[in-house]
């Protein structure tokens, strides 16, 4: 079941907000609607689901309802109309002690300015949502000690909030968000504030910290670069609504119109396209055959070097055609030519990780998956070809810039 | 202008009239309990020889204050002693503590509800400003009335002169509590209760103390002109002395209500610097 579904989910400001839902309905621009019904739109019927686990952005410039809509997920904003479900219950029709348990249970909350509470100490604005929930003393410093060891501020439970510089503060507000273990964490625009370094620093850890809880996460940013790197799915805002909804690589690479394309059109893609992208079938060679049939693969296929592979495709180690015609001469096996000194890389690398290494060796980059199974090899003109928006080389041997010219770098 | 004056002062005296005939089960009860508050903390303060007390608020000095709070106030209560006005100044401080304390017992929830709701707090702040200009004479005419000759009527109108700031500051503490931090209890899931004991009052504490010290010092300022309806203390002895045309035991009795002011003033600030300092 999905996490949170929203259907036709509206914010509208004003005097007798509902008013404005049939005008909405009938479509009304937002012009129309400020001058002929005094009404602001906050948010403008959203439709959109997020799955368990997920990381979803929602992107947008100032003013675009990004908060506002966040705000509409757990009713710090009270919804004009639309429903809101949450794990199948409407979130929008919940009783006000509802809603504190839903609060206080299910949904975490992480601030821009953080929001930490300047008389508590750091433990005890940890502790703040289970103190709330009435828990024992002693376990909820348990609780509250282990959210703050998960952000790495062991042993500061005692300090003040001022008393921390800005990415700490941040880690005690994301602590304070997951003390009470919730299943959903909204961030809102939460490293804004932060030094470009530092914010850099906190969306790794997230991310490390993601990966081990596996959170359903609402992130709220203004900051493209940033929204690619976090988001599992981004949502994109426009006075409201939203207007694209999808994976990073459909928002560069499929932008819905005009708006999304001049909004990503200053992306720089070596920070988002990763070696997958950018990736060609690598010529392979399996390590039973001799080097004669590895000349004779060379040949046939127009490459001057090979991986040579174990069946089960593990690398081990590249041939060039050099020293497989010295194995023809010398009488010795494949193995014993191999050079092992390979550049290779993960496929989630970022490409513009990957230049430094492509400039420091002649070979082409093998992309080696878990258990270093090889998936591909990366060389630069495919580089280029991604960064220039063209379309990743997993089409194999009919992409001009795969196979032959490519392996001839070698 | 051919219009007839308004029968305003009809009005208010008819009002008088029904309130005393109507109201004066609770008239009486209000001057039991605010009169035996008085009684009760007045014994208490002159049933200790004076040197126990001077020691006792030297030592809250000392404790709250730093060292010259402890020094000012031990030389200061001994000047009052010395000058033979001790139980004046205790009868005149047992006033002003009563008044204090049932402004601050009824001005903070007041506030607090202010702070709550806008409606409130549009009609509170005119009666607060009525309260506040309305010359205090005036309305020690009606507190004789209701509640006789003596302290009862001095502590009422010290109250109604004095309460303003306390409420006025609570509201004011309360609202000021930035918008984002009541956001981050909310979507914590704090009931109201849990929102104002855990975060509001806290975060609004020094601008409430500052409301508070407010109130005290008002109500110090009022002794004397409750001393003409017979409240007793170091005000009727100022006011004694300015009819009588007796410049020196009027500035004796001055001077008693300042160390009296200056004491507590520095008491309540000094308060106020702790609850800005964390918890």
């Amino acid at each position: 079941m999905a996490m949170i579904e929203a259907k036709g989910l509206t914010k509208l400001f004003g005097q007798d907000a509902k008013r404005g839902m049939p005008l909405l309905k009938q479509g009304w621009t937002k012009e129309k609607l400020l001058a002929e019904a005094k009404l602001t739109i906050g948010v403008n019927q959203a439709d959109f689901t997020i799955e368990e686990g997920q990381i979803f952005v929602i992107m947008g410039l100032s003013g675009s309802g990004k908060s506002t809509l966040v705000r509409l997920l757990n009713r710090l904003i009270e919804p004009t109309g639309g429903t809101l479900l949450f794990q199948g219950q409407d979130v929008t029709k919940m009783s006000p002690e509802k809603l504190r348990q839903f609060r206080r249970k299910n949904i975490g909350m992480v601030f821009q300015k953080f929001a930490l509470f300047p008389h508590r100490t750091v433990i005890q604005n940890v502790e703040y949502g289970l103190e709330v929930q009435g828990i024992a003393k002693k376990e909820r410093r348990e609780m509250a000690m282990r959210s703050l060891e998960l952000v790495g501020l062991k042993g500061w439970e005692n300090s003040y909030p001022d008393q921390l510089s800005g990415g700490m503060q941040q880690r005690v507000g994301l602590a304070r968000g997951l003390a009470s273990d919730p299943d959903i964490l909204l961030m809102d625009e939460a490293f804004s504030a932060l030094d470009p370094l530092i914010r850099k620093d906190m969306q790794d850890e997230l991310l490390e910290l993601q990966s081990k809880m596996k959170k359903t996460i609402v992130f709220i940013t203004h900051d493209l670069d940033e929204a690619l790197r976090i988001g599992d799915v981004i949502a994109l805002m426009k006075d409201g609504s939203i207007v694209q909804i999808g994976t990073p690589e459909d928002i560069l690479m499929q932008p819905a119109n005009r708006y999304v394309e001049r909004f990503v059109e200053d992306v720089d893609l070596s920070k988002v396209l990763t070696a997958s992208h950018a990736m060609d079938k690598a010529e392979t060679v399996t390590t039973d055959r001799g080097p004669r049939v590895a000349l004779q693969f060379m040949r046939d296929r127009g490459v001057s070097s090979l991986y040579v592979v174990d069946k089960s495709m593990h690398l081990l180690g590249l041939v060039s055609a050099e020293d497989a015609s010295r194995a023809v001469k010398e009488n010795l096996k494949l193995v014993d030519v191999l050079q092992t000194d390979i550049p290779t890389t993960h496929p989630d690398t970022l490409l513009n990780e990957l230049f430094e290494l492509m400039g420091n060796s002649r070979l082409p980059v093998a992309v080696i998956g878990d258990n270093r199974r090889l998936k591909g090899v990366v060389i630069k003109g495919a580089v280029l070809a991604a960064l220039a928006g063209g379309s990743n080389g997993d089409n194999g041997d009919n992409s001009p810039q795969n196979g032959g010219a490519a392996h001839g770098t070698a | 202008m051919g219009l007839p004056k308004l029968p305003l002062a009809d009005w208010v005296e008819w009002l008088q009239d029904w309130m005393g005939d109507n109201l004066w089960p609770l008239f009486s009860f209000i001057s039991f309990v605010i009169g035996g508050i008085v009684k009760g903390l007045n014994n208490a303060l002159i049933w200790l020889p004076p040197i126990a007390v001077i020691i006792l608020f030297t030592a809250i000095a000392w404790y709250i204050g730093k060292w010259r709070m402890g020094v000012f106030t031990i030389v200061g209560l001994l000047l009052i002693d010395n000058l033979g006005l001790w139980n004046q100044t205790m009868q005149t401080l047992a006033l002003v503590l009563t008044a204090a304390f049932i402004s601050i017992l009824i001005g903070i929830p007041l506030g607090i509800l202010c702070a709550r709701s806008g409606k409130l707090q549009k009609i509170v702040t005119p009666v607060l400003d009525f309260m506040q200009t309305m010359p205090a004479f005036v309305y020690l005419l009606p507190a004789i009335t209701f509640f006789n000759l003596g302290v009862v009527p001095g502590v009422i109108s010290s109250i109604i002169f004095a309460i303003p700031p306390t409420i006025r500051l609570t509201n004011l503490g309360i609202r000021q509590v930035p918008a984002e931090l009541v956001e981050a209890a909310d979507a914590f899931g704090s009931t109201p209760g849990q929102k104002l004991v855990k975060l509001q009052l806290p975060i609004a504490l020094p601008t409430i103390m500052a409301g508070v010290n407010q109130t005290i010092m008002l109500s110090l300022s009022m002794v004397v002109i409750a001393s003409m309806v017979g409240a007793q203390g170091v005000g009727a002895t100022v006011y004694r002395a300015v009819t009588q045309v007796k410049t020196g035991v009027g500035f004796e009795a001055g001077i008693a209500i300042v160390i009296l002011a200056i004491i507590l003033d520095r008491l309540t600030q000094q308060v106020i610097k702790k609850s800005k300092s964390h918890g």
